[in-house]
């Protein structure tokens, strides 16, 4: 039988590794979205395992609207990514310092 | 049969994992967008063991047909120097091993066995055969969480709305039509009428 602790513990290393990734690839924006992407997929699993073993819809209601915002996100966010590279040529993070931040 | 269960998520999860891994530490990110699409299969898989039917197939339309495609699609379009961007991933890779580290652990303390185990949480009775995932989902999600529906739906317009707005651009040296203008023009504006004299056909 699969126990509730294998999904969480699956969820929980991706999680973890996705951090890595941040951590690894933090000049490069479209890694960094990338990366967004697998740690909201590794949220994503630990609702489906709760729903499955609570026997309760919502937690798969809420993958989905996470599947929504998601989606939204990653358009405006590469949408951001192609009018960044037009006006700077670059999408090194660390050449953003135009607001001095 | 029950063994055969056990198997296949291993089998995801470890996929899964190791796709998860090459997503961080490839150089080309074109090659960390594919793995990215092998990660979201095996997590498909995942959802199917946990009767999520129908977001995993939602998972796999949206994100490896829309998402992914979309971000290979602007990997490509853009001409970007992969040498800089790696330059701090061999200074960074300490840290971020010793964070990943950390945070695994803390998690694996708090979600282990001793606390969600299958003798701590009982895995739930098989659905029966012509039980409808699509259809509890569709129920729950059209009378309870209606509104929230609905807000779903004004967000992905206005990521429409934004991401359109944001990438539009006019050219000068293209040329657009300009329907008012083409509407208000008159005859004379474009046929001019001349008198003059007959003249010889050119031999």
């Amino acid at each position: 039988m699969i126990a509730l602790s294998d999904y969480l513990i699956v969820a929980a290393i991706l999680f973890s590794l996705s951090v890595a990734g941040i951590f690894l690839n933090r000049k490069n924006v479209i890694l960094l979205l990338m990366c967004i992407e697998l740690m909201l997929l590794a949220v994503n699993i630990n609702f489906i395992a709760f729903s499955h073993f609570l026997g309760d819809t919502a937690g798969q209601v809420f993958v989905f609207f996470i599947l929504t915002v998601a989606a939204a996100e990653a358009a405006i966010g590469l949408a951001i990514l192609v009018v960044l590279f037009r006006s700077r040529q670059t999408i090194n993070v660390a050449d953003l310092d135009t607001l001095k931040g | 049969m029950m063994g055969f269960e056990k198997f296949l998520f291993y089998v995801f999860s470890v996929f899964l994992i190791f796709s998860a891994v090459m997503v961080i530490t490839r150089k080309n990110p074109v090659h960390s967008a594919l793995f990215l699409v092998l990660a979201f299969f095996n997590s498909a898989g995942l959802w199917l063991l946990a009767e999520a039917e129908f977001l995993a197939i939602a998972l796999v339309l949206v994100y490896v047909g829309a998402v992914m495609v979309l971000f290979l699609f602007v990997v490509m379009m853009l001409d970007i120097n992969i040498a800089e961007l790696r330059a701090g991933f061999v200074r960074n890779a300490p840290v971020a091993i010793v964070v990943a580290i950390a945070m695994a652990v803390e998690l694996l303390i708090v979600v282990g066995p001793q606390r969600f185990g299958i003798d701590v949480v009982a895995a739930p009775e098989p659905r029966p055969a012509g039980y409808s995932n699509t259809e509890e989902l569709g129920l729950a999600l059209f009378t309870e969480h209606l509104y929230a529906f609905e807000i779903a739906a004004v967000i992905l317009l206005v990521g429409i709305v934004a991401a359109i707005g944001l990438t539009m651009r006019k050219r000068p040296e293209t040329k657009y039509q300009d329907p008012s203008r083409q509407v208000t023009v008159k005859a004379s504006d474009r046929l001019r009428v001349i008198k003059m004299d007959a003249e010889e056909k050119a031999r």
